[in-house]
Order: structure tokens, then sequence, then C-alpha cells
């Protein structure tokens, strides 16, 4: 069946090719018939990867380990629904879902404009396959997942411990199914500029697409924000990694033309920025996909030094090149029809907004890809931390906050004097007002930046409560309708309006989280004895005792032991929750531990105890190496106990010696080794985070008119064929 | 001021402004940064008083937890072969530190060992590509 | 066993992206075209217009327009909107 696997990617590699031919073909030489053979091409990739795809999950579920990347990437051991989420823990295994969800959103693409933007839609396609060989090629000639080994091993390696959480099933197709979908966009891009097609239908065209990745990718970003926030040793939501900030970059870029695609919208400006917003986002896009596989820079996520690098690195150069050329080139479509009026206005307003935006994203950059610069010019690798990268990004991020308030009530073309004090006047009163709570009540005023950041988020709440009130009575003065009515249907008439609005909301609460999280943080790492008290932000954890249990698997990650203790949490005396973190000990299947060690020997994982409210997180950790270590006498004691002759006699022995190791850690325990912490609202992150998701819903939803209209223009239609027929 | 020129000021004072920007951010970076070492590179050209970020793998039999919470280990060049530097850490260790993985820590040189600073291990996800130890049946 | 199961499957693939793919070129469709690309076009541009015309509305009865700003605003999306319709209409 490898060869099956092996041979769809060749198919698919040739209809890729076959596709571009057959499209552009049929665009030069306006045959249409050439032209759906390339856009069937791309519904013929997503069966052709499909079936890929498939053999390959059947291999890792039912652990058929002659495939090497089964055999690389899971076990007997490992979970069922691990197995099929290992099948994306390896660098080709994600290449081949990568290339499968590029199909899948491609066929969308191309379904949803089946009908429109005929001129440019070959040529899109054309790109879009373009990049489907690229990715197939990576796959029939540098990675294959197919490979085999003869004799299959017995056994796999298993899944790498910390990627066994329900993380691991849902943020690599969310991030990827982001990226991927920063290939349509481009391809429109080009396919309009090759035609000079950049008009009001390639707007609306783009800009969904452009929303579209937009919320896949954010999504999939703050889904790695939380996964990293429960995993230890990833040191909270952000840590700066080159392969958060890869993903972070065309997000940027692509919230930029989101603003700016309405001032094209509106008044014919900025063509060639938007259209080089466009091509740059999705550059960026295939430069995080060159980041993460490369090797080519040290990250947490890295899948270590492949033969990938110069491959993404030729494509990226001709996406640069080719991008740069289409627009000098066509630069007399892009001429801008007017000019800024004011710099006051909200053309001026989403103009800043680009710039912060733009600066944001050069300073991710410039810390990201530093390493290799100053390799280049130093002769020394060199890396910048967080301290870096915040010192610079706070400030922007706070104006950014603070425009995201004043965009939704400044007026376009030209604010005066007289409507600025009727639209800023309740967004200044209140953020005045938060000032003074800053310095009386809310105790945040040792961090300048954090009052700042609270007033800005006071702003932003107050303007879009302010316009969603004003356009409710508008709606009620013009509709009569019921209140709760009145609200639906202003909300379904102005989706692109009042999901944004949703969306700025959204991100003001996000950074209000972000911003008291980090600033009023505390951490404290103790090892405290059975009875022992620490004092963490004035939350008293104390250690009340050790938990153990053997091959029972609390978590469903296929750990063989899992020691803990139970933590107690007061403040002023009063029990506030109790925390049980654990860490999980997995086996190593290489022995070099002794008999019994190596039932432990292999990966551990911590489990994080995490008690969540409105107001702050505490959580509890254990240290899960250095707990091992302390158990290490008794581990060599017990492996010496295990002689050959016992052990054929009772293969089970060193299971009985580990349990009774487990039994001594419940009697005697040792000092539990302990990371503590209190954050406070933390919880409004993720809130900001739905909030951020349902506004984006809210904007890229099909308004209501559009389908009655599509339906009877379909009639119509059917109507003038029949009339053409008879 | 007609509009042509105004818009001609505009945007050469923001290209101007963008430029120092970004200036002053390049500038900074190089003061800002760390260099990044193996463990050859470190003992080659390491400086009391001088942070580096040391990148290497975790040597066998080198680890030892002491009493006093002190974690003693060297790290050796990724390649293999070559000296190893031995590192002196304290605080929290994640969670897929092992012989034979790829840490990165910060430290400075102290005496003829290194000191590492708190809290400053980061660990990568174990590499793919390392040969798969031959497994036996379990 | 397998081996030959595989090789049905690799040519059932085939013969299937085959026929899709190649199903235009055997019966091409005389697409009866409702709408040229340039009728296309000035539709979305209607719509565009039509969505602004109200959107300014919006904004004037929320108080982000002065009245003036807004009737002169108002009059000149209109008199673009009249010339689209025209448009449209010389294509018909």
């Amino acid at each position: 069946m490898a060869v099956v696997g092996r041979a769809a990617l060749v198919l698919a590699l040739l209809t890729t090719l076959f596709g571009i031919g057959a499209s552009l073909y049929g665009a030069r030489r306006g045959r249409r018939e050439w032209v759906e053979v390339g856009r069937r091409s791309v519904y013929a990739l997503v069966a052709i990867l499909t079936v890929g795809i498939a053999i390959l999950e059947v291999a890792f579920i039912s652990n058929d380990f002659a495939y090497n990347t089964v055999a690389n990437n899971s076990s007997l051991t490992t979970p069922l629904v691990y197995r099929a989420a290992a099948m994306w823990g390896s660098q080709e295994g994600s290449l081949l879902l990568w290339v499968w969800l590029l199909s899948i959103w491609s066929s969308l693409a191309v379904f949803l404009t089946r009908n429109r933007l005929k001129e440019v839609v070959p040529y899109a396609v054309a790109v879009l396959l373009g990049f489907g060989t690229f990715f197939t090629s990576l796959l029939v000639f540098f990675a294959t997942p197919f490979g085999q080994t003869s004799p299959a091993p017995q056994n796999g390696v298993g899944l790498d411990p910390l990627l066994r959480n329900p993380a691991m099933i849902i943020h690599p197709p969310m991030l990827y199914s982001g990226y991927t979908f920063f290939a349509i966009p481009f391809a429109f891009a080009v396919g309009a500029l090759i035609t000079r097609r950049v008009d009001a239908e390639w707007i609306q065209v783009a800009r969904r697409f452009a929303l579209a990745s937009w919320l896949f990718l954010g999504v999939g970003v703050l889904l790695g924000a939380r996964w990293a926030y429960y995993e230890i040793g990833w040191g909270g939501y952000w840590g700066w990694d080159p392969v958060e900030n890869a993903a972070l970059m065309p997000w940027l870029i692509s919230t930029a033309f989101l603003h700016s695609i309405m001032i094209q919208e509106k008044r014919g400006m900025l063509k060639i920025w938007n259209a080089s917003l466009v091509l740059g986002a999705s550059t960026l896009a295939i430069f995080g996909t060159f980041l993460v596989r490369s090797g080519v820079l040290q990250s947490i996520h890295a899948f270590g030094a492949s033969t990938l690098g110069v491959p993404f690195v030729l494509l990226i150069a001709t996406m640069v090149a080719g991008s740069i050329y289409l627009v000098v080139s066509r630069r007399d479509v892009l001429r801008s029809e007017h000019q800024l009026d004011s710099l006051f206005s909200r053309e001026a307003a989403f103009m800043l907004n680009n710039i912060v935006l733009v600066g944001l994203c050069f300073v991710i950059f410039w810390g990201t890809v530093f390493p290799l610069i100053s390799q280049a010019f130093t002769g020394t690798t060199a890396s910048v931390g967080p301290p870096w990268f915040d010192r610079y990004t706070v400030p922007l991020a706070l104006v950014l906050v603070l425009l995201s308030g004043i965009g939704p009530v400044i007026p376009w073309r030209r604010a005066t004097l007289a409507n600025a004090r009727r639209n800023f006047a309740l967004p200044v009163a209140a953020s005045v007002a938060m000032l003074i709570a800053a310095y009386t009540v809310v105790p945040i005023s040792s961090s300048v930046p954090t009052v700042i950041l609270f007033c800005a988020v006071a702003f932003v709440f107050a303007s879009v409560g302010q316009e969603f009130w004003r356009g409710w009575r508008v709606r009620r003065a013009m509709s009569g309708d019921s209140p709760p009515l009145a609200l639906i249907s202003m909300v379904r008439r102005n989706q692109r309006r009042y999901g944004g609005y949703i969306v700025h909301l959204g991100i003001a609460t996000l950074f209000l989280g972000v911003a008291a999280s980090a600033t009023f943080q505390h951490t404290h790492y103790v090892n405290l004895d059975r009875g022992q008290s620490d004092t963490v932000g004035g939350f008293t954890f104390t250690n009340e005792g050790p938990t153990a249990a053997i091959v029972d698997d609390p978590s469903g990650t296929g750990a063989l032991l899992t020691l803990g203790a139970v933590v107690r949490v007061s403040r002023d005396g009063r029990r506030v929750t109790t925390l049980r973190p654990t860490a999980e000990y997995f086996a190593d299947a290489s022995g070099a531990e002794g008999p019994v060690g190596s039932l432990i020997g292999g990966d551990a994982v911590s489990e994080l105890a995490l008690d969540s409210t409105w107001r702050r997180d505490i959580s509890a950790a254990i240290n899960a190496v250095p707990l091992q270590a302390s158990l290490q006498g008794e581990i060599n004691y017990a492996n010496k106990l295990v002689t050959p002759k016992l052990l054929a006699q009772q293969p089970t022995l060193p299971y009985i010696l580990l349990a009774i190791v487990a039994r001594n850690y419940l009697r005697h325990p040792p000092p539990a080794p302990l990371k503590l912490a209190s954050s406070p609202l933390v919880m409004w992150l993720w809130l900001g985070a739905l909030i951020v998701l349902f506004g984006g819903l809210i904007a890229i939803w099909p308004p209501p008119g559009a389908v009655r209209r599509r339906v009877r223009a379909r009639y119509l239609a059917r109507v003038a064929q029949d009339l053409g027929r008879a | 001021m007609n509009s042509s020129r105004k818009r001609h000021v505009r945007l050469v004072v923001s290209l101007t402004l963008a430029v120092a920007l970004a200036s002053g951010l390049v500038y900074t970076s190089f003061s800002a940064a760390d260099p990044a070492l193996t463990p050859t590179q470190l003992l080659a050209r390491a400086q009391p008083g001088v942070t580096y970020q040391l990148t290497g793998t975790v040597v066998a039999g080198s680890v030892r937890h002491r009493a006093d919470g002190v974690l003693d280990f060297s790290l050796s060049d990724r390649a293999g072969g070559g000296r190893s530097v031995p590192v002196s850490y304290t605080g929290a260790v994640p969670d897929p530190f092992r012989v034979g993985r790829e840490l990165i820590v910060t430290v400075n040189k102290s005496g003829n060992s290194f000191v590492a600073q708190p809290n400053s291990m980061i660990t990568k996800c174990p590499s793919k590509y390392v040969a798969a130890p031959n497994p036996k049946s379990t | 066993m397998t081996e030959v199961l595989g090789v049905l499957v690799i040519a059932a693939l085939l013969a299937f992206v085959v026929w899709f793919v190649g199903s235009p070129l055997r019966h091409p469709t005389t697409t009866v075209e409702r709408e040229s690309d340039a009728q296309r076009a000035l539709e979305a541009a209607k719509d565009a217009k039509y969505a602004e015309i109200r959107d300014t509305e919006l904004d004037y009865r929320t108080g982000k327009l002065s009245e003036e700003d807004f009737r002169a605003i108002d009059r000149q999306l209109r008199a673009e909107a009249v010339e689209i319709l025209r448009a449209l209409d010389e294509l018909r």
C-alpha cells in the first residue's frame, strides 16, 4: 500500500503540472474548456491526496511499523487518538497534511469563484497549482512519508509525550489551514495584476479570502498560545519563539490589509500598498513555513536540520521577485484616484494603523532573523531575547489598541472640531475615569504601560459601545423594530462594520489579559516538604502530600508511572482551591537505564494543575526531571535486584519493583520540586480571543441579500439557456 | 503648498522617520544580543563577565543532581566530538531534559566552569532525524 | 495479494483522474454567458457603490458626518451610481 501512496504523490505532482499548463493555455487562447480542465485539476488533487493521507493514517492507526514515519513517531503504547495525530508530528507527515489542506482550500476558492472573475481565475488556479507542485515535489523527492524498512520493527519510538495533548489534535490542522489559506489571496492578486483587473470585483473576492486566512491563522496562533500556556517548559503563552513569530507576522500584515482595503474601496487610494500587502503577507506565510522546517533557527518547535531549506529559499525568492515585477509593471492600473484630505480622518487613522502593524512586523522579523544577520555580519550567531522584543512591541501595541478605539468613531475624509467633540467625549471620559481608577481602586499604578493600556482599553470599550448604541437607536427609529430585533437587523445589515467593531473589543480584551498577567504575575520555584508552605502573590501554597499511580494512566497519554502532589492553596487562612499537579514518566525502549529504570527512563511530562477564575489563574506544576532524580537511588537499587535468572522466572518483576518504589514515594516523599504561580486576568486573554473569533465570523458570514440574488440569477440563466436551445 | 507638494513632503518625512527608527532598532539589537555559541566555540573565546547562549547536547554520564538543588551537566557539540563544557544550573528543568538532547542555556564564565542564569534553560523538541534507537520489543 | 490490490487502486485512481479532469474536453458545454466579464465587473461596482451610500448614511445618522458633509458626499456617490447604471444599461 505504500506503493499506492507513493504513486498517489507522483500522480498529484503530475496533475498539478498538467493543470498549470491547461489553465495557462486556456487563458492565452481563450479556450474555456481548457480553463475548466485546470479547475478540475484542483478538485482532482483533493481526491488524490485524500487517498494518500488515508493510507498513511490507516498505517498509523493500525501500528504498521514497516513505515519509517510510523516507527519514528508512534508506538504500541501510544493512545489511539494520538496515533492518528502523530501523522503530523513529523516533517514528512506534516508536509502531507499541509498540501492536503492546500488542495482543499484551493478547491473551495475555485468553487466559490466558478462564476466570477473569469479572466483572473485561470491565472489564480495556475498559481495555486504551482504551490501544489512545489509541496508535492518536496514530498516526492525530499521527504517521502511512505518510506519503509524491511523487516519491520516490532515497535515504534512513540509520540513525544510533550505532544500527547488534545491541542496536538487541533492546533496543527488549524494553523496549517491558516498558512495554506494565504495562498489564495496571493494567487488572486497575481492573477488580477497579470490581467490588470484590479477593480471592485477583485476587492470583494480578495477581502473575503484575506479575512478567512486571517481568521484561520489567528485561531491557529491562539490555540498554540493556549497549548504553550499549559506546557511547563514553554514559559507561558508567548515566548517570542521564532516559530511563534513566523505565524504572527503574516497575520499582522493581513490585519493591515483588511483595514487599508477599505480605503481603496471608498476612495481608490493605496492600490500599490494593498497589492504589496497581499503579496507580502503570503510570502511571509511561506517564509514562516521555511523557518519551521529548515532548522535554520534555534527553536523549541524545531523539526531539526533538514534538506528543505534550499527549495524554500528558491520559492520565497521567486515569490518576492515575481511580486515586485508585477507591482512595478502594473503600476499604471494601481494609480491612486484620490488623495488624503486631512490628517484627522479615518483614512489617516487607518494609514497610521497600517504603519504600526508593518512596524510591529518589522520589529518581530528583525528579532527573529537576527541570528542569521549577526552571523552574516559579525561571524558570531547572536540572538535577542524576549526583553528586546517586549521593549519595542509594547509601545507599538499600545498605539494599536488606542487606534482600534479611535477608528470606529472618527469620520471619513475630515474630522471637524464639532464632530470630534460629539464622538470622542464619551471615550475620553471613559479613559480618564480608568486613569483615576488606576491610581485609586485598581492596583496597577506600579506599571505605567499597564495603566496606559487599561485607559486605551476603556477608550475602545466606550467608543465601540457608543457605536452600537447609536446604530441601534437609528435602526429602531428607521424600522420601528423591537429592541432585540433592531440589534440583530442592524448587525445583519452591516456585518462587516459591526463584526469589525466586535473584533476590536476582542483585541482590547485580549490585551487587557496580556498586560495584567504579564506585568503582575508571580512565579516561585521551590522545594516543599510535606506540610511546608510558600506564599506566592498573596496565596499560600501548602504541600499536603504525595500521589502516585502506576499503569493507571490517568490522563490517557500512555504513561507508566505518574507521581504527583496535593497542593492546598489558601488566602488569608481560607481555602481557595486544591491543586493536583502530576509528573508522568514514560518508558525508554532502549533499556539503557536498567530493567527498572527503563520503565520510566524515557521522556517525562509534567501536567499543570490550574485553577482559573476571572480574577486570576493559580497554578502548580511539578518539576518532573529533578523529582525523578530524587528517586534515582531507589531505582539503582531495584535495578541490581533484577538478575537474568529471576527475570526469566518472573517477567513482570521490574513492574513489581517499580510499584514498590512508588509505594515508598507515597510513604516517604522527597521534597516536591514545584513551580508555583499566580497570574491575574489570564482568562480575559482567552475571552478576548473568543470575541475576536465571534466578530470575525460575523464579518465573513454571507450577508442576507446575496443568497437570494444568486438563486434568482441562476434561474434567469436557466431560462436563457432553455431559450437558447429551443 | 499645493496638495501634491504636501504629499511629497509627508512621504519624505514619514520615510525619514521610518528609516531613523529602523536604524535605532538595528543598532540596539546588536548590543542587546547575546552571542550564541557551541561548546567548542565557547571554550575557545569565552570571557568572564559576558553572557553567552550556549547550545549543545547533554553528555552521557555528566548529569548530577546535587543535594542543594543545583544540576550539574556537560554539553558537547551537536556534531559530536570536541570538548565538553561543564555547566552548573539552578531552577526549573524543562521536561525534555535528557542525555543526548539538545538544549540552550544562558551562561556566564566562572573560573573554569560555567554558571547558568536561573531558569534560563530551553530544550528543543527532540529531533526526528536522530537515528532512532533500535527498539527492543516491550 | 496486496500488490495486486495496490495496482488496482492506482489504476482506478488514474482512470478516475483522467476521466474527471478531461471531461470538459469531451463535452464542451455551450455555456450561455448570461453576464460578460465587463457586466460582472460593473455589477460588483454597483454593489459596492450602493453599500457605500448606505454606509455613509449610517455614518451621518450616528454622528460621524456633519449634515453638509453628508449631503455633499451623498450627492457625489449617487451621481457615481447613476453612471454605473448607465454603463450597465449600455451593455445590455
